[in-house]
């Protein structure tokens, strides 16, 4: 029976997901004897015409042809998962969004007319049907295998939805936010890390994007009571998820509820 | 790539690079001057470690603030950690497979499992270090302006010390192996640049030196490296102003610096055939596996001496001015500057990474080498020619497993 094939993409972005693959050091012959790895240009000049089995898909789209290509890849792939922030949230290339891109433009290149970039950076999802989406800057490497596992056999992938605070307490770090009073995001970020900034004594900063309904107004009083002000507020949910809906409300929501009420009350001291 | 031919010779050789644009030295204004590190990261995948240090020396060198030599040194271990697993990716699932002539490490497998699990154990040697140490190999958490978040325990890096002992030994058969290729007969004779730290392989810090005696600091950079923008590539091209095109890497480092390898690693050098300097292209590749024997070797002598530096960071308050940093990233010297107002925004940005430094350089050895292969027909010159750009690692390695060739003939 022939072998199920996967096919590697790449869009706008830093191959840092792509890598998590060549990352599984153990499981990566292991997965290459039971897939037939048909695309991935950053591992092999080998290449076989699709379709393809599952298309993983790293990146955002910030061209025209690249809007062109990933219409491709979909019609030549039963199964598209999209892995990592760029692809997912529009990676942090969608801080264009928020700005000019001529501007931009002409910061960075002398000739700007050399250059063709779209306005914006959008995940994926934006131009074509995702199957699957794996959250983080980059991807969890075992998060990655579960993925790929659960495709193999047929079952749903196992990646829960819950907040980076359900991997601290997990992990046993100290609350970074109550104990030091250190902003921190975890509270409405999608959980995969393993709650490793926090276990770093630092804030978590958001890279996996942003939890399905998260508490604005919360989470920007827990924020403004750590001594952040506005604008930090917002320059904190426009990284690396900036595309992302539920951040983008999140950057425009700069104050919380009032002193007495809530997560204002935390860091007091 | 496009190579234009008339009357039987290479007329013009053009290397047409398309990433998309992201625009990150325009993104970066109005962001506080401690985000750098985390965000200049996402700029690469396989060499983060690099962005986030050189963006560290050149915040740190605005606001005047230099570390203490603790921190420098776990700044080192963590920057091992990125050669070995750079190198160990490009040698193995990149550059070996063209020598042996497999389409890839994977077909290799086939023949060879051993080897490449070798590979892959190097690799993974090398992420091991910058988990420990930066707390994750793509995009590590703990590094900030001023040091680390957190100093791992000398418990946690005697274990790490176990895996890069075992890791000595794949990297020296690594060179063994390697020195058994073929290579090619082409040399070059371009200018080249390399940070030096006189009495260290330069890694971390350095001063920017060259083949042909220049000599000049980071600060001095821009006036020496002018960037020009040609129409075919969104990389910019650089050369040295009033000199011409230049190349930067390993190569370039082994040859300003070789007589600062460690003994273990100087021999295996010696071994496998390289002497003073290098500039065959091809042979970079034992270049590299001698940078990871080094890498390996420094990293377990870093950890040798490791004392948890205390306070593993200093505060870093903003201070308006200019800073400019540069480091060796695995694939040559990354050069990063920032100005910063009084309130720490960062007010303008310039990064100018180590291949579209080489732009020039590797389009020239480009030109020569298919004019000796003008006989070849299209496909095995486009195949000829994707072995050739690796030798290089550039930064888009990737996409030169996707070469389009087009031979233009008159």
């Amino acid at each position: 029976m022939a072998l199920p094939t996967l096919a590697v993409w790449k869009f706008a972005s830093c191959d840092g997901c792509q890598l998590t693959l060549l990352d599984c050091e153990d499981e990566l012959l292991a997965i290459a004897d039971r897939v037939k790895i048909a695309h991935f240009t950053e591992a092999s000049s080998e290449t076989q015409p699709g379709p393809y089995d599952v298309s993983l898909v790293e990146g955002s789209i910030t061209t025209a042809a690249d809007a062109e290509r990933i219409r491709q890849v979909r019609e030549m792939s039963r199964t598209l998962v999209t892995i990592g922030a760029c692809a997912t949230a529009g990676g942090v290339q969608a801080l264009r969004n928020f700005a000019d891109v001529e501007e931009f433009t002409s910061v960075v290149y002398a000739r700007p007319d050399y250059i063709s970039a779209l306005d914006t950076s959008t995940p994926i999802a934006a131009h074509v049907d995702v199957d699957f989406e794996l959250h983080g800057c980059p991807i969890d490497r075992r998060q990655l295998l579960e993925v790929i596992t659960a495709l193999l056999v047929g079952r749903k992938p196992n990646i829960p939805a819950h907040s980076v605070c359900f991997e601290c307490k997990q992990r046993g770090n100290v609350c970074v936010v109550v104990a030091h009073g250190t902003p921190c995001l975890g509270p409405v970020t999608h959980a995969g890390c393993g709650a490793l900034c926090p276990a770093h004594h630092r804030g978590c900063y958001g890279c996996f994007g942003p939890v399905e309904t998260p508490n604005a107004g919360a989470q920007a009083g827990l924020l403004r009571a750590t001594g952040m002000d506005e604008a930090d507020v917002t320059r904190a949910f426009r990284t690396f998820n900036a595309a992302a809906p539920a951040f983008i409300e999140l950057s425009q929501v700069t104050t919380g509820p009032p002193p007495g009420l809530g997560p204002s009350d935390i860091a007091g001291r | 790539m496009h190579v234009r031919v008339r009357a039987g010779a290479v007329e013009d050789v053009r290397l047409e690079i398309y990433e998309p644009p992201r625009f990150f030295e325009a993104f970066l204004r109005g962001r506080r001057h401690t985000e750098p590190p985390d965000i200049t990261a996402r700029i690469c995948g396989i060499c983060p470690v690099a962005y986030q240090m050189s963006a560290c020396l050149a915040i740190e060198a605005a606001c005047g603030i230099e570390v203490s030599d603790g921190v420098a040194d776990l700044r080192r271990l963590l920057y091992c950690g990125e050669w070995i697993e750079s190198h160990a990716l490009h040698i193995y699932l990149l550059h070996a497979p063209d020598f042996l002539g497999y389409a890839s490490a994977l077909d290799l497998a086939r023949d060879g499992r051993g080897l490449v699990e070798r590979g892959l154990a190097l690799k993974k040697a090398g992420n091991a270090i910058m988990e420990l140490v930066g707390g994750r190999a793509i995009h590590p958490v703990n590094v900030r302006v001023g040091g680390f978040y957190r100093a791992p325990a000398r418990t946690e890096m005697a274990a790490l010390a176990e895996k890069l002992r075992v890791a000595l030994d794949l990297a020296l058969d690594t060179v063994a192996w390697a020195a058994g290729f073929e290579f090619p007969d082409f040399q070059h004779d371009h200018e080249m640049v390399a940070l030096v730290t006189p009495g260290q392989y330069a890694i971390d810090r350095g001063t920017v030196a060259s083949t042909g005696g220049l000599s000049f600091t980071p600060a001095e950079f821009e006036d020496y490296v002018i960037e020009e923008q040609v129409p075919h590539s969104t990389a910019l091209h650089a050369r040295l102003a009033g000199r011409g095109r230049y190349l930067t890497g390993p190569t370039a480092r082994y040859t300003l610096s070789s007589q600062w390898l460690s003994p273990v690693a100087r021999q295996a050098a010696d071994a496998a055939g390289l002497g003073a300097e290098c500039r065959n292209p091809f042979r970079s590749i034992l270049v590299r596996a001698v940078e990871v024997v080094y890498a390996v070797d420094e990293a377990l002598r870093l950890i040798e001496r490791y004392e948890p530096p205390a306070p593993c960071y200093l505060e870093v308050p903003p201070r308006a001015g200019v800073g400019h940093g540069a480091t060796e990233a695995p694939r040559g010297v990354l050069f990063h500057r920032y100005a910063i107002d009084a309130e720490g925004l960062i007010t303008s940005a310039r990064i100018v990474p180590p291949t579209s430094q080489n732009q020039a350089s590797i389009e020239d050895d480009l030109r020569r080498f298919v004019a000796d292969r003008l006989d070849l027909d299209d496909q095995q010159l486009t195949h000829q020619c994707e072995q050739a750009i690796r030798n290089y690692d550039p930064c888009i390695s990737c996409s030169t497993h996707f070469l389009d060739l087009t031979v233009d003939r008159a």
